[in-house]
């Protein structure tokens, strides 16, 4: 026994770690399964899964492929609050700021734009091939429900974000949307059989004013990184949990 | 991966392990999708316009694109109902489609034993695209009708003649349309409300006949010139 070999030996068998590694690497049925089983990020998965249920041409990697995106708009999303000031007078400048002095900063922000709009894509495609796969039938019918609210929580984050770099693009996009808001029946004070006024419909709880500015950009920024990102991440624990128990549709 | 391909002969009948079979692909498309991102934000910046101007409008004023479809139908129906009433119809009627949908063909593409279910889908799904389509290379100042080719610059004023259905006309096309949509299907295909159940019946064509107003509504103003079918006091459709 050589050197390495007494080493590799002491080190594997030291107690340290075998507390954080739990199987060998010997390509065995047991230690495939504990990979999966024992590894907190890939245990989400069932140790086996049905042969045409992991082809691409079956579930188009669409779902996978949106959770991921998410993932990445989680990361650089973090990182760019570290530069972003929620209020007027600094939210535009603040944009500059990184498109020209911040090291990356103009990447960062490419990507989390491209990103976001990728994602919207992503997940409507997902929607398509659970279509037509008719993956919504019993037992899934629940799942589907639950995308529906993760396809508009994805919008929504996406139209709330919209808001945040504060330029002409920003406040006309906005103005268009929260416009169709005051013309809701009964609860927008422009829509038909109008119950309140212009100082308590829909409208002004969305924006926190009669128009948009720094109240609502405020609750536009508060939605977008904390409160629909907390909706979306209990949504896709179910969605994901549910998945594991039904297991991916397939043909009987 | 040799060891492998003898297991699956031996045992392992149409079922594989996630480790390695299923995460190398997630792991390839992890890295397309990185390498995709990063490619295309160094290609192309996230657009920034001049910093917010509420005395300044912007002409035409666009929302995001996935909401240009909603914007677009602006044309053709009231802020309430394109905004708000189809809106919520869409994901309400996404929500309970699993259980109107009684076909149990399921788990594989079956195109042809699902026609119904099929071409209702797509037709929407393909709608709300082509809408997107008009609304963002389409449109141009004060929401006209621009071709591709054609210069924004050129200003464009259409003066249309818009007329509205009698209030006693509008209620009528309307109750018809809807009453004469829900029992053709009934004479045609025998059994089909038993086979659905009446209350389950019922759902699934007034969304499907909600569904397709929409272009038939497009295609009365855009032709007929009609500004309202339905027009009343309160509210005009
Ligand atoms: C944030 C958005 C979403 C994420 C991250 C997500 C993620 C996933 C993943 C990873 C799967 C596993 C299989 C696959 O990749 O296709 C899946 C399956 C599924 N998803 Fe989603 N999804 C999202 C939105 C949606 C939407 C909008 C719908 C439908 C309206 C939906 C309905 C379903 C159903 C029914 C299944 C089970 C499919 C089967 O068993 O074949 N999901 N989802």
């Amino acid at each position: 026994m050589n050197l390495i070999d007494i080493l590799k030996k002491k080190i594997t068998q030291s107690q340290i770690w075998r507390s954080l590694f739990r199987h060998g690497y010997a390509d065995t049925e047991r230690n495939r399964s504990l990979q999966v089983n024992s590894n907190w990020v890939l245990h989400f998965h069932p140790v086996k899964v049905k042969a045409y249920s992991a082809k691409f041409r079956y579930v188009w990697c669409m779902g996978g492929i949106t959770f991921f995106l998410f993932l990445v708009l989680t990361v650089t999303g973090i990182l760019l609050m570290f530069y972003y000031h929620p209020v007027t007078e600094y939210a535009y400048q603040d944009m500059k700021y990184l498109q020209s002095d911040i090291a990356f900063g103009n990447l960062l922000r490419n990507i989390h734009r491209w990103g976001a709009h990728l994602m919207v894509v992503t997940v409507i495609f997902h929607m398509l091939r659970v279509f037509l796969t008719g993956s919504y039938k019993p037992p899934r019918e629940f799942n589907w429900v639950i995308g529906v609210s993760l396809l508009v929580s994805t919008l929504l984050m996406s139209f709330t974000g919209y808001l945040l770099p504060w330029d002409q693009l920003a406040y006309w996009a906005i103005t268009v949307g929260t416009n169709m808001a005051k013309a809701t029946p009964f609860l927008g004070h422009e829509g038909p059989f109008p119950l309140v006024t212009k100082y308590n419909d829909v409208a002004f709880i969305l924006l926190g004013g009669t128009e948009i500015g720094g109240a609502a950009l405020l609750r536009f920024y508060v939605l977008h990184v904390v409160f629909i990102p907390a909706i979306m991440i209990i949504g896709m624990g179910v969605h994901f949990w549910r998945i594991r128990k039904d297991g991916i549709s397939g043909p009987l | 991966m040799k060891g492998n391909k003898e297991q699956d002969a031996n045992n392992n009948n149409g079922v594989r392990f996630v480790w390695p079979d299923l995460i190398y692909k997630e792991f390839v498309a992890m890295i397309v999708v990185t390498l995709v991102l990063i490619g295309v934000s160094f290609l192309w910046d996230a657009p920034l316009r001049e910093i917010a101007n509420p005395g300044k409008t912007e002409n035409p004023a666009k929302a995001p694109w996935y909401f240009l479809g909603l914007q677009e139908l602006l044309v053709y129906f009231d802020p309430w109902i394109a905004g708000v009433v189809l809106p919520s119809i869409i994901i309400v009627g996404l929500m309970v489609m699993p259980y109107l949908d009684r076909n149990p063909v399921g788990g594989q593409y079956g195109f042809s034993r699902r026609k119904f279910a099929m071409i209702n889908y797509l037709f929407g799904f393909a709608l709300w695209f082509i809408l997107i389509f008009i609304g963002t290379y389409l449109r141009g100042p004060n929401w006209q009708f621009y071709w591709l080719w054609e210069s924004w610059e050129v200003e464009k004023h259409l003066e249309e003649k818009l007329w509205s259905f009698s209030p006693f006309a509008g209620a009528a096309f309307i109750g018809a349309y809807f009453s004469i949509g829900m029992i053709i299907p009934v004479l045609i295909k025998k059994g089909i409300v038993k086979y659905h159940g009446v209350v389950r019946y019922i759902i699934v064509m007034t969304l499907m006949l909600g569904m397709y107003f929409v272009p038939i509504k497009i295609v009365l103003r855009l032709f007929f010139n009609v500004r309202y079918v339905l027009e009343t006091p309160w509210f005009n459709i």
